[in-house]
């Protein structure tokens, strides 16, 4: 921890490990007084070499890995695989199985969005919100647990469809959920418009105006509160969004309140497409059968996560195992805008700026290795096991003795 | 000689302003959760957590100055206790009390806060150093509203001792009516000197970790939270006395209208926690010269009519 005043500036560390982040992740700020000077963003705590991975095992196997990509937006991760896999295998889906997966996946938003807000009242000091909030996700999570056997991995896609069917006293709890939770959402977003002390310390914070916007590139609501009307479910509809009336939310304030009224009115409007499925679900099958092989080519397959835009790559090359995973998940987007977002800003609004984009580090973190030519290099294994002796001995540990099995990783 | 020994350090002195901070910590948790849909601490919580802290190790940052450290939480807590001597508990009457002794406990109630910002300081941590510079920053803001509300009801009751004060209005019940901005004023104010929600800025967990004590643990953690909820005690005891000064002259129901009091004061206090979001230092310190300080001094205007009228 360093406190370097050089004139009046200090430099405060935010991180790998601090209250404020719920995974490890850095951001060096330079401060004058309150003022933010200068932030670096430092992710890459988290990188698990999940896309790695995903090319020694088969397809069957790689969507229990995608499905663990992302903690909450767990299913829209797997929707995204297995539509690029459908997609190679020329596999059309039941449309009962369509309707499921979009269910599933508004349920998946709703808990996000719920979570989302309890974790920004949290960092706010508003922390009756958060329980508030947490408490309501609960019943969500409750229907899924119900609909998917499971809370968080749902483990209901499966390649050529959906793995469980849902029936009518399903159908039933879901609609009187989605009663309930009206009430409440229409609640917080009356606070989120009227509270005086909330709108003092989001509106104006972590502005990203329009033309930024585009620049950066930021996906999901980051982008709708800037007026982008950009949600996949509507210019590319995907399962079965095609059928489903989807009203994008778009609000113009480019700040951290525009996001909160985004993804609060994105909620009422999972609401109604839930609704609109509960109604409009057709009978049938709830899967076709798969080939183990895959035919070979390239797909990318888009869906709408609750944080943006979600793209998967899948290069096959006819075996059962993919030849090349890759997942851009939409937090990866939207790093890009963040030291934009904190520069200029005050201390105070740093945990709710970075938290406006509802990061998700261990999706996000890769291995990238850039050469910018300050000192940086790729090290092979031995490398780096000598850089742990070296390090080590210089902190007058010695490690040179300790026998480490032969295997080659990379 | 004995007797004011036994009432300075027992009853109604500390032993007893330290069992009934424990308590009220209690009652504050306990709403706070309740307003949030949680289950809540059991009674015995805070003494639990303290006793626990006592037996954890101390630790020191290498950087600090050693001795400044250590006895920084100690000065915070006797402050606090000498302070609630000239506080009335027991009917109208303190341990100890003389003219002017409200100005002595308002010098005394500065010092936990000193003592924050400088055990901070002293801590020569990032975090602890920020959240030191945001407690100085909010005293200047909120020190001078509380003053001045907690010293303009001495305008009519025309003496600057506590106790006194009490017995004026007790007798003259009907003038606390135009103390009435003034009762709200210092209670907001008095959350800024509690540090608490909405004025938190100084132990700003999601930013700052926990501000000027962050470095702090074990026993010294223990006493400084420890003078923390005294201070929570003291001024809501300071407060009931001024602006709700009704009294029965019966010793017991009198005790019993005590608790009453500060339980009424401590429980605003927890409202007004579990009701907002934490505003930023500056807009803090905005809001208390802008609406706090005029509103305060307005009542200082009021008080001086009425105290002309009064002499008519």
């Amino acid at each position: 921890m360093s406190n370097n005043n050089n004139g009046n500036r200090i430099e405060l560390p935010i991180g790998p490990q601090h209250p404020s982040l719920k995974e490890p992740a850095a951001f060096w700020i330079t401060l004058e007084g309150e003022r933010v000077v200068n932030a670096v963003v430092g992710v890459g705590y988290n990188h698990r070499g999940l896309e790695k991975a995903c090319e020694s095992r088969n397809y069957i196997q790689n969507l229990y890995l995608i499905e663990r990509v992302c903690g909450i937006c767990s299913h829209t991760h797997s929707t995204a695989f297995c539509q690029g896999i459908e997609e190679l295998a020329g596999l059309s889906i039941p449309k009962r199985a369509a309707y499921i997966r979009v269910m599933v996946a508004e349920l998946e938003r709703l808990h996000s969005h719920l979570l989302w807000l309890g974790v920004a009242a949290h960092e706010i000091g508003f922390d009756t919100m958060f329980m508030y909030t947490w408490r309501d996700r609960e019943k969500v999570l409750d229907i899924l647990a119900e609909v998917c056997g499971n809370r968080v991995n749902y483990g209901i896609n499966t390649i050529g469809g959906v793995r469980r069917d849902v029936d009518e006293a399903m159908l039933q709890d879901i609609s009187k959920m989605a009663d309930e939770l009206e009430n409440q959402i229409k609640y917080y977003l009356e606070l989120a418009m009227t509270e005086t002390t909330l709108s003092a310390r989001l509106s104006g914070v972590g502005r990203l105006p329009y033309e930024d916007a585009l620049k950066f590139g930021v996906v999901g609501p980051v982008a709708r509160s800037a007026g982008i009307a950009d949600d996949i479910r509507v210019t590319e509809p995907y399962a079965a969004y095609g059928e489903i009336p989807v009203n994008p939310v778009v609000d113009t304030r480019a700040d951290v309140l525009g996001r909160t009224v985004v993804r609060i009115k994105e909620m009422l409007e999972s609401l109604n497409i839930l609704r609109f499925c509960i109604k409009n679900i057709p009978d049938g099958d709830i899967s076709v059968k798969a080939p183990l092989r895959i035919p070979a080519g390239e797909v990318i397959s888009r869906t709408e996560a609750p944080r943006g835009e979600n793209i998967h790559f899948i290069r096959s090359n006819g075996t059962d195992k993919p030849d090349r995973v890759r997942v851009r998940a939409p937090s990866e987007a939207n790093w890009r805008g963040v030291k934009h977002m904190l520069e200029g800003g005050y201390l105070a609004d740093v945990p709710i700026a970075i938290a406006a984009i509802d990061p998700c580090y261990s999706c996000t973190d890769r291995a990238i290795v850039v050469d910018s030519g300050n000192g940086r290099k790729v090290m092979d294994w031995q490398g780096l096991r000598q850089y742990s002796i070296d390090w080590y001995k210089k902190h007058g540990i010695d490690v040179s003795s300790v026998k480490i099995p032969e295997k080659k990783y990379f | 000689m004995l007797w004011s020994i036994f009432k300075i350090i027992i009853f109604p002195g500390f032993v007893f302003l330290a069992a009934y901070a424990l308590l009220c910590e209690f009652i504050d948790r306990k709403v706070y959760a309740r307003l949030q849909n949680r289950v809540g601490p059991p009674w015995y919580q805070p003494l639990a957590d303290f006793l626990k802290l006592l037996g954890k190790e101390t630790i020191i940052p290498a950087d600090a100055n050693r001795r400044m450290f250590q006895v920084i939480p100690i000065i915070s807590l006797s402050a606090v206790a000498a302070a609630f001597i000239y506080v009335p508990v027991l009917g109208g009457s303190s341990v100890h009390s003389f003219e002017g002794d409200l100005i002595v406990v308002l010098y005394f109630l500065t010092i936990p806060t000193i003592c924050s910002f400088l055990g901070g300081w002293y801590s020569r941590s990032v975090y602890s150093t920020i959240g030191s510079v945001r407690t100085l920053t909010q005293m200047f803001a909120y020190e001078v509203p509380l003053y001045m509300a907690l010293l303009a009801p001495s305008l009519i009751a025309r003496t600057w001792s506590v106790t006194g004060m009490v017995t004026f209005y007790s007798q003259h019940p009907l003038f606390t009516l135009f103390n009435i901005p003034a009762f709200f004023t210092a209670l907001i104010a008095g959350q800024g000197k509690l540090e608490r929600a909405p004025f938190d800025s100084p132990e700003a967990e999601t930013e700052i970790v926990s501000g000027a004590l962050v470095e702090y643990s074990g026993k010294l953690l223990a006493i400084f939270r420890m003078s923390m909820d005294c201070e929570l005690v003291v001024l809501a005891s300071l407060i009931s006395a001024i602006y709700l000064p009704f009294l029965t002259g019966m010793i017991i129901l009198d005790f019993v209208l005590y608790f009453a009091k500060t339980l009424a004061v401590l429980l605003v206090l927890t409202l007004m926690r579990g009701a907002m979001a934490r505003l930023r230092v500056d807009q803090m310190v905005n809001f208390c010269w802008s609406i706090l300080t005029p509103a305060a001094v307005a009542q200082i205007i009021l008080d001086l009519v009425i105290r002309g009228w009064l002499a008519v």
